[in-house]
């Protein structure tokens, strides 16, 4: 092998392989590894490991941000700031209590119940505000979803038909919004809120005229669940032992939930219908001027961002509680459009948004193993908030919404 | 970022009709051409017979006599001349907590109101008069060697500053780095949410540690409690607050039409363009905007806590804070102007008294209904008077009703 051949195809490879984003992700990962190295399984003592560790996730991230990948190399500037802080408050708790709240399988398992109405939600509104129109009203349409599902579920005598009338229900409140938010050209905030209020009245007074004092019924139909025990037998043995845990009980909307993120990514990103969704955000007037039918890209786009935004509270009813209570929501929706903002107005990034805020809504009660450490519980749900406020705040690069968001569109 | 997208007006116009801009205080002014208090009056209207529907079709019991005993419920009877109550008198009760509602719903939207008028949604003010209640339990229960008038004087600015300094955050950002602030607030709503719930449950800073297993914290110190003027301290008793509230009207009123602050914060509210091209600070403006909107929500919060509630549990801050979401349709309905958002205050207070469980005649109607039936409205309300193609409608009309009775005369 000569020296002059192998010259010019280093550099390509090093160029391609090692980007610079790359560098920012294997820091946001040392970042997370920091943290996790002082929890148990492993629960080093060592406070030096976070240090190091989290300080490499450093590196990297100052190493991705002089390369211009500013929004992932501050993300991993962050994540090693967070990690190490965590690893070394991690290795000082006494390992008892740590090993009472972190429970990884059950941490996971109902990690994964928060994240599914979460990225119905989210993506729901990602559909709605790619075509120009804002949607705070998801909490409203996630609660109708909640209600109708469950009704439906206990009319019908299925779950399919519950989830059915849910995602009927959620169109039809999100259709309110549209036609106030489109053709009525109200301010669509003032509209997003005002279906709130409609929804929590709805379906308070419909849950209260039909099912009073007693509650839903129980026994309603649920969404089918799988508890894939076979997992248990992977290799090696805690491996097995932690998948099985961690999925047991898997709800069918969960899968459906992990399918919607790609097909909303393929669809919005790869298709005409996805361009055409998009232009409506970004400049609807160039869109009309190439004959797309702005209203009618707007109304649907809405009316779907309610289904969705339905879906996940027909899981919230039939799914997972089992039953209904008033504002059973309780914030869900605006934690979905956090979601959103924090994921950037993207699929991947609003479901990796939805995991996060999930996984830290399971791990809250946890905390509450622990008695002394039973408050920080408490302070730990307000961090998918704070962590939206920080991104839109502009410290992890600026979050950018599509150009014509929340701007009714005049037809000339 | 400019975008180059609709800012041409809309639909082509005779010439001499002059469009509103496709902004936040246009539209507001827009609103207040079409006709002063038509449309919100019709809005009201429309939103009743709705729910009056809902009434009818889903609980088959006449909306007429819901209504009745809804009104009868807010204690607005107790007015009527014919009223002749001996004490203890229920209506006069009932008038009482009415009252103490409307203080709250007046200073929540006016919280709404003068960011409104400098172009901001403040939909934070439940964040915003949940650290006003925190602010004011915290000064209330401690510093119990001030004298009394100093000591509720200091627990209400300190609620003020609170309210104030959490809505500032919103104003900064959106000031420096153009945050949009309907993001921002939202999640400030949470985030003092869960640190409210924090620092009054159980193991909490500011928990009673005398409570035990309830999060709850300790009462106020007497001396900080607002005067009670009419009805039993520590029912809902009308206290000096109702003209404290009064005073926010008029302060409001003056701080926006007669101040070179509410100057700026209007020419902002219209164009904030124009406004930076004549000299005016706008990051100022949506700074101070929005902290001066947080006084008055984090004042409301502490009219609650210093008038009746007088300690703060984690179901105060997790439900009952809802209240100051209200602020929204009151500053909405309200037309941002101190009149329009006395009445509009005083209509959803005694929507929300009137349907309240204590209140209203279970043989008339069940007030759990009641209570999402008040909800309903007031999403209506809201909906309706958000609608610009609507008030668009009525402006025209009303237009056209003026050029033909010109050309009669």
């Amino acid at each position: 092998m000569s020296a002059g051949a192998e010259a010019p195809r280093r550099p390509y490879v090093t160029t391609k392989l090692v980007t610079a984003r790359a560098v920012g992700i294997a820091g946001i990962v040392a970042g997370a590894v920091a943290f996790w190295l002082a929890l148990p399984p492993l629960t080093v003592r060592n406070v030096a490991a976070p240090i190091v560790v989290g300080s490499l996730a450093g590196v990297l991230g100052v190493g991705a941000i002089t390369r211009g990948e500013r929004r992932v190399g501050w993300g991993a500037v962050v994540a090693g700031l967070v990690g190490m802080a965590g690893g070394v408050a991690a290795a000082q708790a006494s390992s008892a209590h740590l090993e009472d709240v972190i429970t990884w399988s059950t941490i996971v398992s109902l990690g994964l119940v928060w994240t599914t109405p979460l990225t119905f939600a989210a993506i729901g509104g990602l559909v709605s505000e790619r075509s120009g129109v804002v949607n705070i009203g998801l909490e409203g349409m996630m609660l109708m979803g909640a209600f109708f599902g469950i009704w439906g579920a206990d009319v019908t005598g299925s779950w399919w038909g519950g989830l059915a009338i849910g995602m009927i229900s959620g169109g039809g409140l999100a259709l309110v919004h549209a036609v106030f938010a489109i053709h009525l050209r109200a301010d669509q905030i003032v509209s997003g809120t005002a279906v709130i209020f409609i929804a929590w009245g709805l379906t308070g007074y419909l849950y209260n005229s039909h099912y009073g004092f007693d509650g839903t019924p129980e026994g309603t139909p649920a969404v089918p669940t799988f508890n894939p025990t076979w997992l248990a037998h992977v290799p090696p043995r805690a491996l097995g032992q932690f998948l099985a845990d961690s999925l047991n009980g898997l709800s069918l909307m969960t899968i459906f939930a992990f399918v919607l993120v790609p097909l909303a990514w393929l669809v919005i990103f790869r298709t005409p219908l996805g361009l055409r969704i998009r232009s409506c955000g970004e400049h609807p007037r160039a869109a009309d001027t190439v004959g797309i039918n702005v209203y009618r890209i707007r109304y649907g786009s809405v009316v779907m961002s309610g289904v969705l935004a339905a879906m996940g509270g027909v899981y919230l009813s039939i799914g997972f509680n089992h039953h209904f209570t008033e504002k059973m929501t309780a914030g869900l929706g605006f934690i979905a459009l956090a979601a959103l903002i924090f994921g950037n107005w993207r699929p991947f990034g609003a479901f990796a948004a939805c995991l996060l805020f999930g996984l830290s809504q399971a791990l809250a009660p946890q905390f509450q193993n622990v008695d002394s450490w039973a408050n920080y519980g408490t302070l730990f749900q307000a961090l998918p908030y704070l962590l939206t406020l920080v991104a839109v705040a502009g410290v992890i690069g600026r979050t950018v919404p599509p150009a014509a968001d929340g701007r009714p569109y005049i037809k000339q | 970022m400019s975008t180059p997208t609709i800012t041409t007006p809309g639909s082509p116009e005779p010439p001499g009709d002059e469009i509103p801009p496709d902004t936040f205080a246009g539209r507001i002014t827009l609103a207040h051409r079409a006709g002063g208090v038509a449309v919100p009056l019709l809005t009201t209207l429309v939103a009743f017979v709705a729910g009056g529907l809902v009434v009818l079709v889903f609980s088959r019991k006449n909306p007429l006599s819901t209504y009745h005993a809804i009104f009868n419920g807010t204690g607005l009877n107790w007015l009527l001349p014919w009223n002749t109550c001996q004490f203890p008198c229920q209506p006069a009760i009932h008038l009482q907590q009415t009252a103490v509602q409307f203080t709250v719903l007046v200073l929540t939207g006016l919280a709404v109101a003068f960011a409104f008028r400098c172009g901001l949604f403040n939909i934070g003010g439940q964040g915003q008069y949940i650290v006003g209640t925190i602010a004011a339990v915290w000064i209330g229960t401690s510093l119990d060697s001030l004298p009394g008038f100093l000591h509720v004087t200091v627990a209400i600015l300190a609620a003020a500053a609170a309210g104030g300094l959490w809505a500032g955050i919103a104003g900064f950002l959106k000031a420096t780095v153009g945050a949009h602030e309907v993001i921002t607030t939202i999640m400030l709503n949470w985030v003092a949410l869960w640190i409210g719930v924090y620092l009054v449950d159980i193991g909490g800073p500011l928990q009673d540690p005398s409570a035990g297993p309830v999060g709850v914290t300790a009462q106020v110190d007497p001396g900080a409690r607002l005067r009670v003027l009419w009805g039993t301290p520590g029912l809902q008793a009308l206290n000096i607050g109702f003209f404290i509230a009064l005073a926010a009207l008029v302060v409001y009123s003056l701080l926006l039409n007669r101040t070179t602050l509410g100057y700026q914060v209007r020419a902002v509210g219209f164009n904030p363009d124009a406004a930076a091209y004549g000299g005016i600070s706008v990051r100022r403006s949506y700074f101070l905007a929005m902290a001066i909107s947080g006084a008055f929500a984090g004042i409301a919060g502490s009219m609650d806590v210093l008038g009746w509630q007088l300690n703060v549990d984690t179901s105060f801050v997790n439900a009952y804070s809802y209240i100051a979401f209200l602020g929204i349709a009151v500053a909405l309905l309200g037309r941002n102007s101190a009149v329009g958002i006395f009445f509009s205050a005083l209509l959803f207070a005694a929507l929300t008294t009137g349907t309240a469980a204590r209140n209203l005649d279970p043989n008339v109607f069940p007030s759990e209904l009641a209570t999402n039936l008040t909800q309903m409205i007031q999403g209506l309300v809201v909906l309706f008077v958000g609608a610009e193609l609507l008030i668009l409608g009525i402006w025209q009309a009303r237009r056209r009703a003026t050029k033909t009775a010109g050309r009669v005369e």
